[in-house]
C-alpha cells in the first residue's frame, strides 16, 4: 500500500500540458533545405540516401519517402541540408510533402470542413498494420500512454472497424495483407477517411518496390493525412491529429 | 575482441561436404555440445549451396556447407535439431528444396503469395465431439502487427495452437540481396523495428570486419549505450504490456512513462527515439550527454525499483503470472529458444556473456530464472532491465566524444572478396543473426538474417498447451516476439 502511494507520488503528473506546444529536444524533424547554390555537378545528398527521396537541382526532399536517416545532412559539402526539432511535417496533400529550397514551411492538414465537423469532438481510429516494423506501432500506441494521453481531446482507439472513423495504415502494404487491409475499410461506415502513417505506408519508404508489396489499397482509398517520419514521433502524429479536427482554421 | 561475436572466414576455406557427411558432422557437433544458430541457402550454379552456423560452448562459431540438387534434397536436420525448423521450412519455401523427413513443412511465410492463397494454409486440426477451433487474425484487437493463431480447444483449454505467420512478409532480404551498401543498415534497422540498435550493429560489425575496419572503444561504447538503452525501453514497454493485460494500471502507467523517459534518452543521443540512423559502418552518429544520461538512468533507477516492488509484489500478479505457459529446460533446448525467453528457462545463453569491445570492462552477468513460465519472462525482464541500467550508470560518465566519424551513408572502404561473415548481437528479445556473403569482386551477393522471433515463436505455441485460451494474450505479451521479424 504504502508503496503504491509512494508510486503515485513519483508519477506526479505526468501528461505533456499542450501537445501543440512540445518540442522534443533533440529529435531529428523537419530538414531545412538553403538556397545557397550546389557545387557544380553535385549530387552528394541524392546519392547518399537510401530512400531516393532527394532530386537536385534544385534540392527537393519528400518527407513522404524520407526515414529522417539525417545520412544527407553531413552529406552535403556547402551544408544546405539541415534538420530542425520541428515536429510538424503531416499534411493533405502529397505534394505538400516536398520540402523546397527556401524558409520551412508548415504543411497543412485540411480534412474538410464536413469531416471536421462530424469527428471535431470525438475521433474514433481503427489501426491496421500491413508490413509494419512495430516503429509505427509503438509510436501511435505511445498517443495514448500517460504522457501523450490523446484521450483527452476525444482521440481513441477502438478495436472494431466498425466502431471506427479513420483506417489508420502503417507499413508499405504487404501483398498478404492487402485483403485484410480492404476488407477493415469495408467494414467501416461512412463517412470515414485513411491516415497513412509513416513513410512505409506514404511512398512504401524503404520498401518501394520490394516484392512482397501491394499497395493497390492506397490508389483506391488515397489518405486525407500522411505523417511521415519512421516512425513519426508521437508528437507529429498528435499535431496532424489536433490540426485535423481543430475548427478554428 | 569485439563486442559483438564475428566469424570471418574466406570462402575457399569453407569446408564443403557433400550432403551425408555434412549432416554427420552437424549431428556429431550437436553431441559434443554444440548449439544450432542458423541454417540458410543460397541459390548457386550447380544447385543450392546450404550453410549450417553452430555455436561451441566457448562461444565460438563453426560454419560447415554443403550444395544440394533441390530436386534431390537431403534428409532434414530438423529431425536431430529442432531448433532449426524454421530455417529449413524457409529452404523449403523460398528455394525449393527437397527435404525428406521434415515433421512440419508447412509454409513458413508464404513468399509470393497473396492473402487469398494463404487461406488454404492447412492448420493442424483435432477432431471430436467436444473440440472446437479458435481463430485469432491476422489483424488483432490492439495497435499491433499482424498474425494468425488458430487454437484447438475443449471448452477453455488449449489442446493446440498453430501460429501462421507471413502477414509481414515484405521481402526484405530480396533488398538486402541486391547488395546496396546505402541500404543495407536503414533496411535492417526495420527488421524489427523495436531492435533496431541490434539489428544495425550485427550488420555493421559484418561489413567492418569484411572491409578489416577496427573501431575505436569509444564508438563501441556509444553503440552499446543504445543497444543497452533499446533493451531498457523494450522491457519497459513489455512489462508495461503485462500489467496491462493484468490489469494492474498503476504498472502499466509507470513503466509506459519510464519508457519514455528511456527513449527520449535514446532520442537526445541521436535524434531518433529508436536510434534508427545512428549506427553506420564504420562509425556511429551521436551526440554525447553523459549527464542526460546519468540523470535518466537515476530516475529509472529510482522510479523502477518502486514499480518493480508494485509489480512483482502484487499477489494478483503472482496469481495472474505464476505456472501459466510452462516450458522445461529440456524443452527449450530442444526447440533452441533464445534471449530472455530461454534464460527464463534456466538456459544460461547469452551473447553479450564473455563479450569483449564494450562489455569487457563493464561484463554484464548471466541470470537465469527457473520455471519457464509467464511470470520467470517478467522476473527476467525486470532483471536485465536492472543490469542494464546498472551498466549505463557505469558507462554514461566515459560517453565522450567520438572521434572523426566516417560519415553515415558512405561504404566502409573495399570488402574482402569471396568471403562469409557471421555477426550475432543480442537484442532485448534475443540473439539477431546476420551472414554476409561477398562475390570476387567483394561485392555483397547474400545478406541473410535471422531474428529471435523465428527461434521463439514455436515456445510459445508449445507453452500454451494445457493452458486456458484466457491466458493466450498474457503469454503472447511475456515472450514479445515479432512478426515482421519472422516474417522478413
Ligand atoms: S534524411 Fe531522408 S532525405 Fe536525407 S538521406 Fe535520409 S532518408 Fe534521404
Ligand atoms: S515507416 Fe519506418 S517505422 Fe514505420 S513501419 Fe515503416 S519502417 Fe517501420
Amino acid at each position: 500500500m504504502w508503496k503504491l502511494l509512494q508510486l503515485r507520488r513519483e508519477q506526479g503528473r505526468q501528461a505533456i500540458p499542450d501537445l501543440r506546444a512540445a518540442r522534443p529536444e533533440g529529435f531529428r524533424g523537419l530538414p531545412v533545405i538553403a538556397t545557397t547554390p550546389c557545387a557544380d555537378g553535385c549530387r552528394a545528398c541524392v546519392d547518399v540516401c537510401p530512400t531516393a527521396a532527394i532530386t537536385a537541382p534544385p534540392v527537393r526532399l519528400d518527407l513522404g519517402r524520407c526515414t529522417l536517416c539525417g545520412a544527407c545532412a553531413p552529406a552535403c559539402p556547402t551544408g544546405k541540408i539541415a534538420f530542425t526539432p520541428e515536429v510538424a511535417m503531416a499534411a493533405s496533400r502529397r505534394d505538400d510533402l516536398v520540402v523546397t529550397e527556401g524558409p520551412p514551411r508548415v504543411p497543412e492538414v485540411d480534412i474538410g470542413a464536413a469531416l471536421r465537423r462530424r469527428f471535431g469532438r470525438s475521433l474514433k481510429l481503427r489501426q491496421v498494420s500491413a508490413g509494419g516494423c512495430n516503429g509505427c506501432e509503438l509510436e501511435l500506441n505511445a498517443l495514448a500512454n500517460v504522457n501523450f494521453d490523446i484521450g483527452r481531446h476525444g482521440i481513441e482507439w477502438v478495436a472494431s472497424p466498425r466502431h471506427a472513423d479513420a483506417l489508420v495504415v502503417s507499413g508499405p502494404i504487404t501483398r498478404t495483407m492487402a485483403d485484410a487491409v480492404q476488407l477493415a475499410w469495408d467494414a467501416m461506415a461512412e463517412p470515414r477517411f485513411v491516415i497513412a502513417v509513416g513513410a512505409c505506408a506514404i511512398s512504401g519508404g524503404l520498401y518501394d518496390g520490394a516484392p512482397g508489396v501491394d499497395r493497390g489499397f492506397f490508389d483506391r482509398q488515397p489518405p486525407l493525412i500522411y505523417v511521415p517520419g519512421c516512425p513519426p514521433h508521437p508528437l507529429t502524429i498528435a499535431r496532424a491529429l489536433l490540426a485535423a479536427l481543430a475548427r478554428e482554421r | 575482441m569485439s563486442a559483438l561475436v564475428v566469424h570471418a572466414v574466406a570462402l575457399d576455406e569453407l569446408p564443403v561436404l557433400e550432403p551425408r557427411a555434412w549432416r554427420n558432422w552437424v549431428k556429431g557437433e550437436l553431441l559434443q555440445g554444440s548449439r544450432p544458430v542458423m541454417l540458410w541457402g543460397r541459390r548457386v550454379d550447380a544447385g543450392v549451396e546450404v550453410s549450417v552456423a553452430l555455436q561451441r560452448a566457448d562461444r565460438g562459431l563453426d560454419v560447415l556447407r554443403t550444395t544440394v540438387d533441390p530436386a534431390h534434397g537431403y534428409f532434414a536436420l530438423t529431425e536431430v535439431a529442432l531448433a532449426l525448423h524454421g530455417c529449413e521450412r524457409e529452404l523449403h519455401e523460398t528455394l525449393g528444396v527437397r527435404l525428406t523427413g521434415h515433421p512440419w513443412l508447412k509454409p513458413l511465410r508464404h513468399h509470393g503469395q497473396t492473402q487469398a492463397e494463404m487461406a488454404a494454409y492447412p492448420y493442424y486440426r483435432l477432431d471430436g465431439k467436444c473440440v472446437h477451433e479458435v481463430a485469432v487474425g491476422p489483424i488483432h484487437a490492439g495497435v499491433i502487427e499482424p498474425g494468425s493463431f488458430r487454437f484447438q480447444c475443449s471448452g477453455e483449454l488449449v489442446h493446440h495452437l498453430e501460429i501462421q505467420l507471413g502477414y509481414q512478409h515484405r521481402g526484405v532480404e530480396a533488398l538486402l540481396d541486391r547488395g546496396d551498401p546505402r541500404r543495407a543498415v536503414p533496411l535492417v534497422e526495420t527488421i524489427a523495428g523495436d531492435a533496431s540498435v541490434a539489428h544495425a550493429w550485427a550488420t555493421c560489425a559484418a561489413l567492418e570486419r569484411l572491409a578489416g575496419v577496427t573501431l575505436a572503444p569509444e564508438v563501441e561504447l556509444a553503440r552499446a549505450t543504445l543497444l543497452e538503452l533499446e533493451r531498457v525501453a523494450m522491457h519497459l514497454a513489455g512489462l508495461a504490456g503485462l500489467a496491462t493485460d493484468v490489469g494492474f494500471v498503476p504498472g502499466a502507467s509507470t513503466y509506459g512513462r519510464l519508457r519514455t523517459t528511456a527513449i527520449n534518452t535514446t532520442m537526445r543521443l541521436c535524434g531518433s527515439r529508436f536510434g534508427r540512423g545512428a549506427l553506420h559502418p564504420g562509425g556511429v552518429a551521436i551526440t554525447p550527454d553523459p549527464a542526460a544520461v546519468a540523470a535518466a538512468v537515476a530516475l529509472l533507477t529510482a522510479h523502477g525499483a518502486t514499480a518493480d516492488a508494485c509489480f512483482f509484489g502484487s499477489r494478483v500478479v503472482q496469481h495472474r503470472l505464476q505456472g501459466v505457459g510452462a516450458l522445461t529446460t529440456a524443452q527449450a533446448q530442444q526447440i533452441g529458444l533464445v534471449g530472455p525467453a530461454a534464460r527464463a528457462c534456466g538456459v544460461a545463453l547469452d551473447q553479450r556473456e564473455g563479450a569483449g569491445g564494450a562489455y569487457a570492462a563493464r561484463p554484464i552477468a548471466v541470470t537465469t530464472e527457473p520455471s519457464g513460465d509467464c511470470w520467470a519472462r517478467a522476473r527476467m525482464r525486470g532483471r536485465e532491465l536492472t543490469a542494464s541500467l546498472a551498466w549505463l550508470a557505469d558507462a554514461a560518465p566515459a560517453l565522450t566524444a567520438v572521434p572523426a566519424r566516417q560519415p553515415p551513408g558512405q561504404p566502409v572502404g573495399a570488402l574482402a572478396p569471396s568471403h562469409l561473415v557471421l555477426a550475432l548481437a543480442e537484442s532485448w528479445r534475443g540473439e539477431v543473426v546476420h551472414a554476409l556473403e561477398t562475390d570476387a569482386a567483394g561485392r555483397v551477393v547474400r545478406h541473410k538474417v535471422q531474428d529471435p522471433s523465428l527461434r521463439n515463436w514455436l515456445g510459445l505455441a508449445l507453452g500454451m498447451r494445457d493452458n486456458e485460451i484466457s491466458d493466450f494474450p498474457i503469454c503472447n505479451k511475456s515472450y514479445d516476439l515479432s512478426y515482421c521479424g519472422n516474417d522478413l
